[in-house]
């Protein structure tokens, strides 16, 4: 009846009789998450930390194998160090910044993420997603322990889900038998295959690309740098495009592109996986295989996030494909936008139109996502004829000259979206202030005192004056923001004034709950404070 | 040596080569191989100074196989 789909690599939330299954009417939460996976767990940990119940459903136990996710963005540590694991992941987590890229097995370049002064994390770090997902389970039980109103339900089955517009209607299965609950607010995490928008009859449109990839994940002690390499048509001819990447515990990510036409069940027997690895890596490297599997490549979202009060988020609105980093990543930008706009509705402090806006930012992030991971597709396994042409031109080009390098795409790597132009954008009012940090913006992180900026930021709203005065709090229509003062002449490395001033004296700024910049002013003017405080509540 | 420019020069490069490879799409071989042929003449013309062009030419043919 409940029997696992894939076996686990951690099992940490077993099956538990709640209270629910013996109520005899159905018991009504505020928040049901459905799916217990990174986005799912993420959610909660961002609802429950501001007291706000949430109960999670995963017709599994735990963490599914497999290592799948393995490149996090500085954004998505940065959210997680506001849930608080943000550290935990860097120091299991493998840095790296340098790229190379190979055509047959000539390097043509290579790139540096570039690390930037002045930042608590690094660009990227690799980490198996189980590691990712258990430092937020630990998390969890953590903040559980400290009375935040957080649930997890393992072995707990959807079945069906009705809105019935004053709540929604959620029949569950578990291995003892079935039960009801309702919510006022659902939250559909189940991934890319997401049963919910199957029971829901949502549809989920986009692009497949006509190639496979055989991912195996090898455990070996090899003396290959902490880098990301990237071949196209190596001369081994193990797969018409090859990633190497390293990860935790000397295990190793090997992608190969290995067409469109292929027999699953034969490519992954050990023996013919062997073979691509053997002439990849030489006859004489040894190796153990941790974890295989085949994929193919797709860029598709939902039409729509939020259907009533059902909001979809992470695979299960939109899916990518994986050579920029976009699909975990983008996911934890969807809890970081639900979460605090959710956590306002749910307390009146604002209106349920709020909840549109995640709609309206976080569509634009995926498609954002969409197009670029669309590009890297369309350079890494071309299509047509001329494609592959002008593709192998550019390789060829960029080898010697510096112009072509810009145009060889083995996948762009996430960067946070900027809802620039969206709804709840206030006035962008500060003259000579950085573009980087204008309306709509992730506030960059920077030096402050003995530590970072970021930390400081978000989890409310925060009202940020660099030389600038106002007070220290302002609340209107029950939604209060909190002052951030800062010195610039106190910033030793001159990075606040770079990145918050450009060319101004002062500035303030407002800042929501998840670090992005609400509105920004060369001085405090409590009216335009409060404007634009309603605004970013969805109250204009 | 001209004044060919080597360099990165082309804004939102990611953008326009998906545009390239768009006007190509659904065209045969010899249809790509005309519409390249007068993009290269279009874009020849924009240059003009010829010891730019043979500089390109000269690039073009000395690098891949």
């Amino acid at each position: 009846m409940l029997d696992d789909r894939y076996s686990l690599a951690f099992k940490l939330y077993p099956y538990e009789r709640s209270a629910d299954q013996d109520a005899e009417t159905p018991v009504r939460h505020p928040v049901v998450v459905i799916g217990g996976g990174p986005i799912g767990v993420a959610t909660a940990l961002d609802l429950g930390l501001q007291g706000i119940p949430v109960v999670v459903l995963d017709d599994h136990e735990g963490i599914g194998m497999g290592s799948r996710a393995i490149c996090f963005a500085k954004r998505s540590l940065e959210i997680a160090d506001r849930y608080g694991c943000g550290q935990e992941m860097v120091e299991k987590g493998v840095v790296w910044n340098l790229g190379k890229v190979f055509h047959e097995d000539r390097k043509v370049f290579e790139f540096n993420l570039l690390p930037e002064e002045g930042h608590q994390y690094p660009a990227f770090i690799n980490l198996q997603q189980p590691y990712f997902e258990r430092f937020l389970v630990d998390r969890v039980r953590e903040a559980q322990a400290q009375g935040a109103p957080i649930e997890i339900r393992g072995k707990n089955r959807v079945d069906a889900v009705e809105d019935k517009g004053d709540r929604v209607a959620i029949d569950i299965t578990t291995p003892e038998d079935s039960y009801k609950i309702t919510a006022d607010w659902v939250i559909g995490a189940d991934g890319a295959g997401s049963p919910l928008r199957g029971m829901l009859g949502l549809d989920f449109e986009g692009r497949v690309f006509e190639d496979s990839f055989l991912i195996a994940d090898i455990r070996m002690h090899a003396d290959f740098p902490t880098e990301r390499w990237f071949w196209f048509e190596p001369t081994h001819k193990a797969g018409a495009s090859t990633l190497l990447h390293k990860q935790p515990d000397d295990v190793w990510r090997v992608d190969f592109q290995i067409g469109w036409d292929v027999d699953r069940k034969e490519e992954l027997k050990e023996e013919n996986i062997r073979k691509r690895l053997d002439a990849m890596l030489g006859p004489d490297v040894s190796y153990d295989i941790v974890w295989t599997s085949i994929y193919t490549f797709q860029c598709r979202r939902m039409k729509d996030f939020r259907h009533g009060r059902v909001i979809f988020a992470g695979d299960a609105a939109h899916q990518v494909s994986p050579f920029g980093a976009r699909g975990a990543n983008s996911g934890m930008q969807d809890v970081d936008n639900l979460g605090w706009k959710l956590g306002l509705v749910i307390e009146g402090k604002a209106p349920e139109s709020l909840l549109d806006s995640y709609d309206e930012e976080r569509k634009h992030g995926a498609d954002e996502n969409i197009l670029n991971s669309t590009r890297s597709t369309d350079f890494i396994t071309p299509k047509s004829k001329i494609s592959h042409t002008f593709r192998n031109a550019v390789l060829d080009l960029a080898e010697q000259y510096a112009f072509a390098r810009p145009l060889v795409n083995s996948g762009r790597l996430s960067v946070p979206c900027v809802y620039d132009g969206l709804s709840l954008n206030g006035p962008d009012a500060l003259n000579g202030g950085p573009a980087r940090t204008r309306v709509g913006a992730p506030c960059p992180d920077a030096p402050l005192g003995d530590g970072f900026l970021l930390p400081k930021l978000g989890g409310g709203f925060t009202i940020l004056t660099i030389n600038a005065e106002a007070p220290e709090a302002l609340t209107e229509d029950g939604v209060t923001a909190t002052r951030v003062a800062v010195s610039a002449a106190e910033d030793a490395t001159g990075l606040i004034a770079e990145r918050y001033l450009g060319d101004a004296e002062a500035a303030v700024y407002l800042v929501r709950p998840d670090q992005h910049v609400a509105a920004r002013w060369d001085a405090y003017d409590e009216q335009a404070l409060r404007a634009a405080l309603r605004k970013a509540c969805g109250k204009e | 040596m001209s004044d060919l420019n080597l360099d990165p020069n082309i804004a939102d490069p990611d953008g326009f080569y998906a545009k390239l490879i768009e006007a190509h799409e659904g065209l045969s071989d010899d249809e790509s191989a005309a519409l390249n042929a007068r993009l290269i003449l279009l874009l020849a013309n924009q240059v003009g100074d010829r010891a730019v062009l043979d500089a390109a030419l000269e690039a073009a043919k000395t690098v891949g196989h």
